[in-house]
């Protein structure tokens, strides 16, 4: 097992000496599945959008508009700004999630289940509804600064400007880093921890030396995908107000009603070419390490204690975090029980009267929401797994392309895709019927599919890497075929991963909305999201909006605690076995 | 599993596809809330049973694009938003079908002189709304400002980052607020104007409904809104008020049928039901509180008591509504307010503040060097970089037009673009400079 750590060896495929060429056979045609997915659904829909960025007035090939991009000083500030909110809300969200991470997976702690399901709400965070409530809290007029002006006098202007847009995006996405790092902990193997123990290491060492180092594939998974959401996110500079960075600049162009400027879609040829370049970054740094461990943490993991003051301290630390990361939602719970709320620490009076309005409204909707956002993670998972394993087991040549354009996704704003899709299915009916196919629902399951096929990815591949090749080889030179193999070795012992995937893409999947807007082509096809916009294009609805947003976040949270649950006990009969 | 999911989905949406066929269903396109397209759907279906309205919410980007990426027969019947500019693109594209026999004869031809319905014939008015001034009173007791008659009280310095407004390239209605100060105080004095009150804006909105939202929930204290926010938020018991200054512009909300639609005789009935005796009388819903097309006077008894009449509201008004003047130059509006405020909003408040600052220790202690520097300042930071001249210029606005694809004319608007926004970047900071000079000259 020393070699495992002292010897960088990356995993590689066996070169198929039991396996014929069928094998490779079965290989590229799953590599052709993928391919044919993300071409019919992404590549190709997206292209006939933004191809505009490359042609002139005749439809001639031209760069001409890159050139004018660059020529704009406002361009170029943008694009600054943007690079440098990710990068330190990635560092800002590293500070929140690891902390996190470490003190609930590697050490006795009460509520750790809850708290990792608590830890991951910040990502649902309802359109609209979120951003008003982030506003009533911390706010210029917010509960926060409203009793600092009181009590001190002053005031915190922490949503202004790139600073606020850091502070949000921060407090919104680093769950992406707490959901992978705990998974990655969880899968390291506990007789490390020991044998630096042994050898003396504790404290920071220990954690800085051993623990953050093999779990490092899940943290680059997450930060990865933290750095290029943030780059090309586009809702949170908008709600506050920053046009000078990329994603505004690309979506005030393009949704100017009536012009096409091929200068918005050159802003996004220019995300993704950037977004790819980090995930390439990141997969560079993992290069030639090698981090799989061949006993995973599950059974052996022994849970260390916290000593008295050092317990008060992470408890303190824990409470603190998830007051001002859960703050958003406990503004929507107040919002979606109060009559006004304008001006005040806290709302006038209070009723449950939004929960009527919307509980008649909401029933198809949750069952919507549910049902496009399963589909949609479901598929997500399956394509990441096999997504992940083409690129770790198998020779084929340029199989990190499929990772790159699966997350050409995260660049392109949601409303591009839909119109790609619209454009791409116009006059085509589902098989046998005359129905036509932008009529239906399917289209909107598969825009939320491929959006967030990206997270899913990054998990499934960062869980791959953390099994060790030789389990595999052992199976397989025990007489298990490639697919026993596979799906009694490798998924198993990727499962945390894989759940940690589903997960994301499914609550991140639950509050789109862009895409959805456009796409809904029925009242009866309405998810949650839908539901929320409508509420919120009201002036009276802020309450019902705030009381469908808070079902939205209790249903999904609902269902991360059951998967969460479901890992636990997993696991619990192996642990029981071993003490 | 996927399998049987994609059977079920196929099942599903055959069922759902058979419903949503059936004869007699009048798809609408609307970025209105739920509460007035609610009201309007009962009203009608009770009127016409056999007709069903199903109700798509969209907002004007993506009801655009909707309908124009859907094939003829399948696009839906009614579109029903504000913004006009949204109307002329559709009509533009020939996404849009004339059908004069809906409009209500008894409706006057002109708001003022803002003529009620496209003159082309493509879309008619539906309801009017006025925009205004609308503003949270606990924040203004709060911060100790006192409330806005005027457009000109804006610019004061007491409003200081306590106003909102949305931009005209993000909101139609914004534009023609715009355009109406613009034509009313004229060119030059207009946009000196609209950039001391943008300099005194807290935020610049991406979205013409995030002006009120932010003034309910307390975080602006003045937005200039139209009047269906401010009253109906005053309605639902936030602590806000509403006030129409004397010079604003009344501009219809509009209707119109669909090009290639599936049921386009109901969807006729649907648009003349609403703009009909009884279809306007829905207006006066205080959820609604939209001003209806048709004199208030016509409605006798059925008017709530001090409800404003968009009628004599458009009287009021000094200005004479030139549209042919504000479409014609509407792109170098548009992009002139993006460039010089919208992307640079940052630092053109700062040199309204320094100008602020300078001015009021002008007031309490004179200084003949100061005033002259401040002056200046003043020059630098509320001058429009496009001249009277200029917007006169039909080769100018000629420019505008012109396809953007095309890589020569998008390269010299890009460039005009950059050198709007650099040198409003400059001139802010100049005028910031030359403000704090004066103010160290008063010390």
């Amino acid at each position: 097992m020393s070699a495992v750590l002292t010897e960088p060896v990356t995993p590689q495929a066996p070169i198929n000496r039991s396996a014929g060429p069928g094998i490779a056979w079965g290989h590229w045609s799953l590599a052709g599945i993928v391919l044919a997915f993300l071409a019919i659904f992404l590549l190709v829909p997206v292209g006939l959008v933004i191809y505009t960025a490359f042609v002139n007035e005749t439809g001639a090939l031209t760069l001409g508009h890159f050139s004018n991009f660059f020529n704009q000083t406002l361009m170029r500030e943008s694009f600054v700004n943007s690079l440098m909110v990710a990068l330190s809300s990635v560092f800002f969200a590293s500070i929140i999630a690891i902390p996190l991470a470490y003190l609930t997976v590697r050490f006795e702690f009460r509520g750790a289940l809850l708290i990792q399901t608590l830890g991951v709400l910040p990502l649902i965070m309802p359109p609209f509804v979120g951003a008003v409530a982030l506003q009533l809290i911390f706010g210029r007029s917010g509960s926060v600064n409203l009793l600092l002006n009181d009590w001190f006098g002053f005031t915190i202007p922490i949503m202004d400007g790139l600073v606020g847009v850091t502070f949000v995006e921060s407090i919104h996405y680093f769950p992406f880093i707490l959901l992978n790092l705990v998974a990655a902990m969880r899968n390291i193997d506990g007789a490390m921890e020991e044998s630096a123990m042994n050898l003396g290491a504790k404290g920071w060492r220990l954690f800085w030396r051993i623990i953050f180092p093999l779990s490092l594939p899940g943290y680059l998974a997450g930060a990865a995908l933290v750095f290029v959401k943030v780059f090309d996110d586009l809702g949170t500079p908008l709600v506050m107000g920053v046009t000078n960075m990329l994603a505004p600049q690309a979506y005030l162009r393009i949704t100017s009603v009536g012009i096409e400027d091929p200068l918005g879609y050159v802003i996004s040829v220019i995300m993704i070419v950037f977004s790819i370049l980090a995930l390439w970054m990141a997969a560079r740094v993992m290069k030639g390490k090698d981090y799989s461990t061949l006993q995973k943490g599950g059974g052996s993991l022994q849970r260390r204690k916290l000593g008295g003051w050092e317990s008060v301290l992470a408890y303190g630390w824990i409470v603190f975090i998830l007051l001002v990361t859960l703050a958003p939602h406990i503004g929507i719970l107040l919002m979606s029980f109060s009559k006004v709320w304008s001006y005040s620490v806290l709302p006038d009076s209070f009723t449950i009267e939004h929960y009527g309005t919307v509980f008649t409204d909401s029933k198809l909707m949750i069952y919507n929401t549910l049902k496009y956002c399963t589909m949609a993670a479901g598929l997500d998972i399956v394509l990441g797994t096999t997504i992940a394993y083409l690129i770790y087991r198998t020779q084929l040549p340029a199989r990190q392309w499929l990772d790159y354009m699966a997350s050409i996704a995260l660049a392109i704003p949601g409303l591009v895709l839909a119109i790609g899709y619209l454009r791409m299915f116009k006059g085509v009916n589902v098989p046998f019927t005359d129905t036509p196919m932008v009529a239906t629902w399917f289209l909107i399951m598969i825009a939320y599919a491929v959006r967030r096929l990206p997270y899913a990815l990054r998990s499934c591949m960062a869980a791959l890497q953390q099994v060790h090749i030789s389990l595999e080889e052992a199976a397989s030179s025990l007489g298990a075929g490639k697919v026993s193999t596979v799906r009694r070795i490798m998924v198993p012992l990727m499962l945390g991963g894989i759940l940690a995937g589903f997960v994301t893409s499914f609550i991140t999947a639950a509050v789109e909305l862009s895409a959805t807007i456009l796409l809904t082509s029925s009242q009866s096809q309405a998810p949650m999201s839908y539901g929320i916009y409508l509420y919120m294009q009201s002036i009276a609805g802020r309450g019902p909006g705030a009381a469908l947003g808070v079902i939205a976040v209790a249903v999904v949270a609902l269902g991360t605690y059951m998967s969460h649950r479901v890992i636990e006990n997993a696991r619990a009969p192996v642990r029981a076995a071993h003490e | 599993m996927l399998r049987t999911h994609a059977v079920r989905g196929l099942t599903l949406s055959l069922i759902s596809a058979f419903f949503a066929a059936h004869a007699g269903t009048v798809a609408v396109v609307t970025s209105f809330p739920k509460e007035l397209t609610e009201i309007y759907k009962k009203a009608f279906e009770s009127r016409n049973p056999g007709i069903k309205i199903e109700i798509l919410n969209k907002n004007t980007t993506a009801s655009i694009a909707y309908i124009k990426e859907l094939p003829v027969g399948q696009r839906p019947d009614v579109m029903w938003a504000s913004a006009p500019d949204a109307f002329e693109v559709l009509a533009r594209d020939k996404l849009l079908q004339p059908a004069p026999e809906v409009k209500n004869p008894q409706a006057p031809a002109k708001v003022g002189s803002y003529p009620l319905n496209d003159p082309e014939g493509m879309y008619y008015g539906q309801a009017l709304a006025g925009y205004g001034l609308m503003w949270n009173t606990r924040y203004m007791q709060a911060n100790k400002v006192p409330a806005p008659k005027e457009w000109a009280d804006l610019v004061k310095g007491e409003y200081f980052g306590h106003v909102a407004m949305s931009s005209p390239s993000r909101s139609g209605t914004t534009h023609l607020t715009v355009e109406t100060i613009l034509q009313g105080e004229g060119w030059e004095k207009g946009w000196a104007q609209m950039l001391q009150i943008s300099g005194n804006c807290a935020a610049i909105t991406d979205r013409s409904f995030g002006v009120p939202d932010g003034v309910n929930n307390g975080q602006y204290g003045v937005g200039l809104v139209i009047d269906f926010f401010g009253l109906a938020s005053k309605y639902s018991g936030f602590p806000v008020e509403f006030h129409y200054p004397s010079v604003t512009a009344v501009v219809p909300a509009n209707i119109a049928l669909v090009a290639g639609g599936k049921n386009a005789d109901e969807a006729k009935k649907f648009i003349t039901f609403t703009m009909s005796r009884e279809g306007q009388e829905l207006l006066f819903d205080p959820k609604i509180s939209r001003l209806p097309i048709l004199p208030n006077a016509s409605f006798g008894a059925k008017v709530p008591a001090n409800y404003p009449d968009a009628h004599e509201i458009a009287k009021r008004a000094k200005v004479s509504f030139n549209s042919t003047l504000s479409s014609d130059r509407y792109q170098v509006v548009v992009s002139l307010f993006d460039q010089m405020i919208t992307f640079r909003l940052k630092d053109l408040q700062a040199a309204t503040g320094a100008i602020h600052e300078a001015e009021r220790k002008l007031k309490a202690k004179p200084n003949v060097q100061a005033a002259e520097l401040l002056k200046q300042a003043r020059s630098f930071a509320y001058s429009p970089l496009v001249s009277e001249s200029m917007i006169k210029d039909e080769k100018f606005l000629e420019l505008f037009r012109q396809n953007k694809k095309e890589v020569a004319v998008a390269k010299q608007l890009t460039g005009l673009e950059d050198l709007w926004n650099t040198k409003a970047k400059a001139n802010y900071e100049k005028a910031a400079d030359l403000a704090k000079q004066a103010s160290a000259l008063i010390k």
